[in-house]
């Protein structure tokens, strides 16, 4: 192992400035600089190692790292500039498990020089299960936050046929090392397993869960690149992946808190299993609901004092963010209070509703988090649900048989009137019905938020 | 046995490394607010992609004979390529987003 002390120098400034940037990145002040200091640093250690390199190496392996890092960076550069701004979650699944896959790669073609050194076998071995995992895993995410794949599908007794995969998985990997073979083979044999395990784990979990299994893959990807540090003694590899590994972790467990859910819970739970036999469902509710017109809600907005608006997903997906931003600036105008009250977990990730409408230009201070907001519901005149159905579900408060159970939420049934847009009865992600669209304060106004939304613009214009 | 103690004895700088890097990401992330997971997550993401590095390494190191070797050290470094320049661009979009309150 041969080591350029300036190689060893970019490498050590490189993983110091992951550090730094991931600490700047956990105030919205820095978050911007943060991400630039890391981005600098991974591209100082990337031409480190290229030009760095000691030993002979032919011109053409030059040209097709070359060539490689070019499409790479185009393609990233425009799919990642291109995205929308609702597209974002799933975009990051898509490139997660981009870098699980190269890990995998990467250990597809040191096997055979590894032979007999049987820790670094073991490493391989590991770097391919976890990062074809993180791959194929990923690449499902992100087919089901775009919507390919809506539904949790779930071969009966899933969670015993993963697991005996896992475990068969690992005893594969064992065999490999410890028979000291040669067989490319059983090589791919392991690495196929891996990609059919990562797909088996996430097709169960359901939708409003993928940013938790994101969030997790995306620690495992951490780890499948510290497990090449580990092989090459790549000291800012090692750093980098097992950073984002425990970091991940964090991360992914403040995710499952926000939620009031256990990370096992999340996985092996089978959230929102309406057509299950009882036993999480949750009770049916019983009730009618009441169908508002957009000139009724219109007066009641005008008339009110205090509005508050709830957006969810539905207001991503149908790009309402502006039209929503409007309809506020109106109501401003016409001396109606209007807050935003965003739930964590609105949207399909955290974090997600603050940035669709930091987009639009939406003040700050309009922005209220949900301990602040929801003793306000109380005084609040009009709450205006837009897309946004499991974070009020009142079930999470006193329905112990909902799956909901104990997950905080916004206590939009505290408000004088309820006016709730969706685009039809279905139920959330979850999968469970909303008491709080029966209730006898709550109107519905189906259709397309952002059509919905202009439609009440147009009529309060014209008040 | 010999063979985990000469592991451990070979790699205590690594092992090291691994321990404190643990720490520093649970310090690192401990307490943020819940606004900033969604760019944090694609951060840690585009940071993980310095297993582009372990790519380049294969590709440096190939025997320029093997074929698949060099096919499939190109597909990693061009995937590793996409996860480190499509995670920081997705994040910096995200938080261009932040930075324009006044």
């Amino acid at each position: 192992m041969e080591y350029i002390f300036g190689l060893e120098f970019i490498y050590l400034i490189a993983s110091v400035t992951y550090i730094i940037g991931l600490k700047m990145l956990g105030h919205p002040e820095t978050a911007r600089r943060g991400n630039l200091i890391a981005a600098a640093g991974m591209t100082a250690a990337i031409l480190g190692t290229i030009f760095l390199y000691e030993g002979e190496v032919p011109t053409f392996i030059y040209i097709l790292i070359g060539v490689a890092i070019l499409i790479g960076t185009v393609l990233g550069w425009l799919k990642a500039k291109r995205v929308q701004m609702t597209a974002m979650p799933e975009l990051v699944s898509l490139f997660n498990g981009m870098g699980g896959a190269s890990a995998a790669l990467i250990g597809l073609i040191e096997f055979e020089h590894y032979h007999g050194n049987t820790l670094s076998i073991l490493t391989i071995l590991g770097g391919i299960i976890i990062g074809s995992i993180s791959f194929s895993g990923s690449m499902i995410a992100y087919g089901k936050l775009n919507g390919t794949f809506q539904k949790p599908i779930r071969i009966p007794k899933y969670n015993i046929i993963n697991n005996l995969l896992l475990l068969g998985l690992f005893v594969f990997a064992g065999y490999i090392v410890w028979s000291h073979t040669e067989s490319q083979l059983f090589l791919y044999l392991l690495f196929l397993g891996a990609l059919v395990y990562g797909i088996l784990f996430v097709v169960p979990i359901g939708g409003a869960d993928m940013p938790v299994v994101i969030s997790l893959l995306n620690s495992f990807t951490g780890l499948a690149a510290a497990l090449g540090g580990f092989l090459y003694g790549n000291m800012v590899m090692l750093t980098g992946g097992i950073l984002v590994g425990s970091a991940g972790t964090i991360l992914t467990f403040a995710m499952c808190n926000a939620m009031n859910r256990s990370l096992s819970n999340v996985i092996f739970g089978g959230f929102g299993d309406t057509d299950d036999t009882g036993a999480e469902g949750g009770s049916k509710v019983q009730g009618s609901i009441k169908k508002a017109s957009v000139s009724d809600v219109a007066i009641l907005m005008n008339y009110s004092q205090k509005v508050i608006i709830v957006p969810g997903y539905g207001l991503a997906v149908a790009q309402a963010q502006h039209a929503i931003h409007e309809l506020e600036q109106l109501l401003e105008s016409k001396g109606v209070q209007v807050k935003y009250a965003i739930h964590p977990v609105a949207g399909r990730m955290p974090g997600h509703m603050n940035v669709l409408l930091a987009e639009t230009n939406v003040e700050y201070d309009k922005l209220a988090e949900m301990e602040d907001v929801n003793p306000e519901f109380n005084s609040t005149d009009v709450v205006f649900v837009v897309g946004a159905n499991d974070v009020v579900n009142p079930a999470a408060h006193n329905d112990p048989s909902s799956p909901i159970y104990g997950m905080p939420i916004l206590d939009a049934e505290n408000a004088k009137q309820i006016i709730v847009n969706k685009r039809s009865m279905k139920p959330g992600y979850a999968g469970i019905d909303n008491e709080l669209f029966y209730n006898q304060k709550t109107s519905m106004l189906f259709g397309d938020a952002r059509k919905v939304i202009q439609d009440l613009i147009n009529e309060l214009k014209g008040m | 046995m010999t063979e985990l103690i000469d592991f451990i004895s070979n790699n205590l700088q690594m092992i090291y490394i691994v321990v404190l890097m643990i720490f520093v990401g649970v310090e690192v992330i401990g307490h943020v607010p819940a606004v900033l997971h969604t760019p944090l997550m694609s951060g840690a993401n585009a940071i993980h992609g310095v297993v582009i590095i372990g790519a380049i390494l294969v590709m440096l190191g190939a025997d320029p004979e093997n074929k698949l070797a060099l096919s499939l050290g190109f597909v990693a470094v061009l995937l590793g390529t996409l996860n480190v320049v499509g995670g920081f661009v997705v994040t910096d979009r995200m938080l261009e987003m932040f930075k324009k309150k006044k």
